[in-house]
C-alpha cells in the first residue's frame, strides 16, 4: 500500500484481512438456536433445539463441509451464520471481531459473507433480468448502477455465462446450472471473503454438478475464498472440503480434516453414514443398515450422548454423561465417549494413548 | 462408487466451455420478460380481447362525447317527453324532461367511468402499500395493521359506502372518498397475503444479505412480484365501483342532478318504468356492458398472469 492512501482505499482495506492468516476467519463457539414450540391449542410449550451448542472454525482459505442427515441442524446453523435467524446464545467471531460488535457491526460482516442457496429457482427474482439480480447488492452498496450492471456482466462471463446472451434473460429461461451460476455469481459481486453454499449443487444433475463443484473450486483459488459447504453428499464433500463436521441433533459429532473424517471415522454416527454410502462395487456391499430409524425429536432430545439410542457402542454411561467435543488426534475432534480416556465406557482408550 | 466427478465430466469442464454445453444453441434471444409474456398471451384471448376493445370504446367516446354528442344533453323539451328508442329524432330515446338519452349517455360514461376507476386507482395505491409493508415487516405491525383492516370488513360494503356518504354528505368528492375507504381493506387484504408468500423466497433472503434496506427490498424486490395479483383483483373491483357509485347516486348521495350520471339517470327514470320501460333500463344496460367488460378484461388478464413463475 503505498503511503498516501484514498479514504475510500483505507475503508476497504479495514474491511480486508485484520489477524492475520492463522487468525481463523470464522470462529463460532458455543452457537444456540432453539425456536419454541406449544403441542395443541393451550398446551404446554416446549422448544425444538435445532442448533444446541455448536462450535467450529473455519480457517482461511479452507473448504470446510458440514454434513448430517435432514433435521440435523445444517441449515439452521446456516442462517445463524448469516444473521437470517437471531441466534439465542453463542459467540461469532469474524477474523478476530465479535460480530455485532462496534469493530465487525453485522453491515460490515454481511458484505463478506454471502451465502449461495440450494433452490437456484427460488433464490432468484423471477421478475429481475439475471444482470439485474446481480446488480442489485453492488447498487444497496453504493455502487452506481451503471458500474454495477459492468460488474455484474464481468461475473456473469467469469461463471461461465457469455453476457450478451444471459444478462437480460429471465430465470425462468436458464437451466439449474446455469442459475447456480448466476447464484455464485451474485454471491460474488459483493466481493466477500466467506461464502456458505447451503446444498448449492444437490438440486443439480450429476454432469453439471462436477462443472460447478469445479468452478467453485477455480473461484476460490481466483478470489481467495473460503468456503463453508453445507451437504448431505459425502462424494462431493470428499471432493471438494479440507475439513469436515459431522452434525447429529444440533450438535457436532466429528470435526477434522475429510480424509481422516471420511477415511477413518472415530464417531459411531459418522461411521454408519459412511457405510449408508450406495456402493457400486460387488464385493464391498453393506447388507445391514448400520443406522435404523429415525433421529429422535430435537424437541426432547436423549439425555447423554445424543447418539446413543441408535449407536451399536451404545453403554449405561452413554445415557447419562455428555460426551464434549474432544481432540483425538491431532486436528482431529470427536464428541463420543468411547474415544475420551477416563470417560467410563469400556473401549474408551487409557489415557497415555492420546497424550502420546 | 457414484464420484460426482469423473475423468470425463473433469475434462468437460474449463472455463467457457462447459456453460456453452447447457446452452441452447440459438443465441441472442430477445428476452420479453414477464409482462411481455402476459401482454402476448392476452391479445391471443378473443374475450379478453374484445372486453377491452369495448371499455377503450366507451372511454373514446367519454372523453370525446363534450364534441361528438348528437344533441345538448342539457336541454329538454316538455313535448318530446319519453320518446321510445329508434324514434327518428332521439335514436335511443328520450328521457322523462325531454332530452336525448344517447348523448347522455354518452355525456353520462365521463363520470361513470371517472366514479368508477378513480376510487380503485386510490385503494389500490394505499391498500397495496399497506398490504405490502404488513406482510413483509410482519409480526406486531402485520397484527396492527390487518386486524385494524378487519374492522372494515365487519360491513357489507354497500353499507360502507353508504354510511360513509352519508355522513360526509352528497357529492362527488365525497363519494370518492367513501368509495376509497371500502376498496382499501380488501386490496390491502389481498397483497398482504401475496406479500407473505412471497417474503418466504429465498431471493428476499439473498436481499437481505446484500444488506439492502426494509424499503428497498420492498420496493425493488417486491413490489414486482405483487402488482400483478393486486392490479388483477383491482381490474375486478372497477365494476363494483361503478355500479356502488351508480348506487350512491341513485340515493342522492352522489352526483347531483342535472349532471349525467348513469346511477343517477336510473334513478330519475325510475318512475317512467311503466310508461316507456325500455328507455328506463338504457342506463343499467350501459353499466352492465361496462363492468362485465371490466370483468371479462381482468378475467382474461388473470388467466394471462397464470405462467409458470
Amino acid at each position: 500500500m503505498s503511503v498516501i492512501v484514498q479514504p475510500a482505499d483505507l475503508a476497504i482495506a479495514a474491511l480486508r484481512d485484520r489477524g492475520g492468516p492463522a487468525q481463523p476467519l470464522l470462529s463460532v463457539s458455543g452457537l444456540v438456536k432453539h425456536f419454541p414450540v406449544r403441542k395443541g391449542v393451550g398446551g404446554k410449550k416446549s422448544v425444538v433445539r435445532a442448533v444446541d451448542g455448536v462450535d467450529f472454525q473455519a480457517l482461511k482459505g479452507e473448504t470446510l463441509g458440514i454434513v448430517g442427515e435432514s433435521g440435523c441442524g445444517k441449515s439452521t446453523t446456516a442462517k445463524l451464520l448469516m444473521g437470517l435467524i437471531e441466534r439465542d446464545q453463542g459467540e461469532m467471531l469474524f477474523d478476530g471481531e465479535a460480530v455485532g460488535s462496534r469493530a465487525m457491526p453485522w453491515r460490515t460482516y454481511r458484505r463478506q459473507v454471502q451465502m449461495v442457496f440450494q433452490d437456484s429457482y427460488a433464490s432468484l427474482n423471477p421478475r429481475m433480468t439475471v444482470e439485474a439480480s446481480i446488480a442489485f447488492g453492488p447498487t444497496v452498496n453504493g455502487v452506481g448502477s451503471r458500474e454495477a450492471i459492468e460488474r455484474a456482466r464481468g461475473l456473469l462471463a467469469r461463471v461461465g455465462l457469455e453476457p450478451k446472451r444471459f444478462a437480460g434473460r429471465y430465470p425462468h429461461e436458464l437451466s439449474g446450472g446455469q442459475r447456480q451460476r448466476v447464484n455464485i455469481a451474485r454471491a460474488l459481486a459483493l466481493e466477500p471473503r466467506l461464502i456458505l453454499l447451503d446444498e448449492a449443487v444437490s438440486a443439480l444433475d450429476k454432469s453439471v454438478e462436477a462443472q460447478v463443484l469445479n468452478l467453485l473450486l477455480d473461484l476460490k483459488a481466483e478470489f481467495g475464498l473460503t468456503y463453508l459447504f453445507i451437504s448431505h453428499d459425502l462424494n462431493v464433500v470428499r471432493f471438494i472440503c479440507d475439513r469436515v463436521m459431522v452434525m447429529y441433533l444440533g450438535r457436532v459429532a466429528e470435526l477434522g480434516p475429510s480424509d481422516t473424517v471420511l477415511a477413518e471415522p472415530a464417531h459411531p454416527y459418522t461411521q454408519a453414514l459412511l457405510a449408508s454410502m450406495p456402493s457400486l462395487d460387488p464385493d464391498n456391499r453393506t447388507q445391514a443398515a448400520l443406522l435404523t430409524g429415525d433421529p429422535p425429536n430435537p424437541i426432547d432430545p436423549p439425555d447423554g450422548c445424543r447418539f446413543h439410542p441408535r449407536c451399536r457402542l451404545a453403554e449405561p454411561v452413554c445415557s447419562q454423561a455428555t460426551p464434549p467435543l474432544a481432540p483425538i488426534a491431532p486436528l482431529h475432534q470427536a464428541a463420543c465417549l468411547a474415544r475420551q480416556p477416563g470417560s467410563g465406557h469400556s473401549l474408551a482408550p487409557a489415557a497415555e494413548q492420546v497424550a502420546a | 462408487m457414484t464420484a460426482p466427478v469423473t475423468a470425463a465430466t473433469m475434462a468437460l469442464d474449463g472455463g467457457i466451455a462447459p456453460a456453452a454445453s447447457e446452452v441452447e444453441p440459438d443465441a441472442f434471444v430477445a428476452s420479453r420478460g414477464y409482462w411481455g409474456h402476459v401482454g402476448h398471451r392476452l391479445v391471443r384471448d378473443p374475450v379478453a380481447i374484445t372486453a377491452g376493445a369495448v371499455i377503450l370504446a366507451i372511454v373514446v367516446v367519454a372523453i370525446l362525447s363534450p364534441w361528438i354528442t348528437p344533441m345538448d344533453p342539457y336541454r329538454g323539451s316538455m313535448l318530446r317527453r319519453l320518446k321510445p328508442v329508434g324514434d327518428a329524432t332521439y335514436w335511443l330515446g328520450s328521457d322523462e324532461l325531454g332530452r336525448d338519452m344517447l348523448s347522455r349517455l354518452m355525456v353520462g360514461a365521463r363520470l361513470s367511468l371517472f366514479m368508477g376507476v378513480t376510487p380503485v386507482l386510490i385503494a389500490f395505491v394505499i391498500g397495496s402499500s399497506i398490504g405490502i409493508v404488513a406482510g413483509y415487516v410482519g409480526g406486531w405491525t402485520n397484527t396492527i395493521l390487518m386486524r385494524t383492516i378487519d374492522v372494515f370488513f365487519a360491513f357489507p360494503s354497500v353499507l360502507l359506502a353508504i354510511a360513509l356518504s352519508g355522513a360526509l354528505g352528497a357529492g362527488i368528492f365525497n363519494a370518492i372518498v367513501s368509495l376509497t375507504c371500502v376498496f382499501v381493506p380488501q386490496i390491502a387484504r389481498i397483497s398482504e397475503s401475496v406479500t407473505t408468500g412471497i417474503r418466504a423466497r429465498d431471493y428476499i433472503d439473498a436481499a437481505r444479505l446484500s444488506g439492502a434496506s426494509a424499503l428497498t427490498i420492498m420496493r425493488v424486490q417486491v413490489l414486482g412480484n405483487v402488482v400483478g395479483p393486486i392490479f388483477v383483483y383491482s381490474t375486478g373491483l372497477i365494476s363494483v365501483s361503478m355500479i356502488l357509485a351508480s348506487g350512491l347516486s341513485f340515493l342522492g348521495l352522489g352526483v347531483r342532478p342535472p349532471e349525467p350520471e348513469w346511477g343517477l339517470m336510473l334513478n330519475t327514470l325510475r318512475t317512467a318504468i311503466y310508461v316507456n320501460p325500455t328507455v328506463a333500463a338504457l342506463p343499467g344496460l350501459a353499466i352492465f356492458i361496462v363492468s362485465i367488460s371490466f370483468n371479462l378484461f381482468s378475467d382474461g388478464l388473470r388467466s394471462a398472469m397464470e405462467i409458470r413463475q
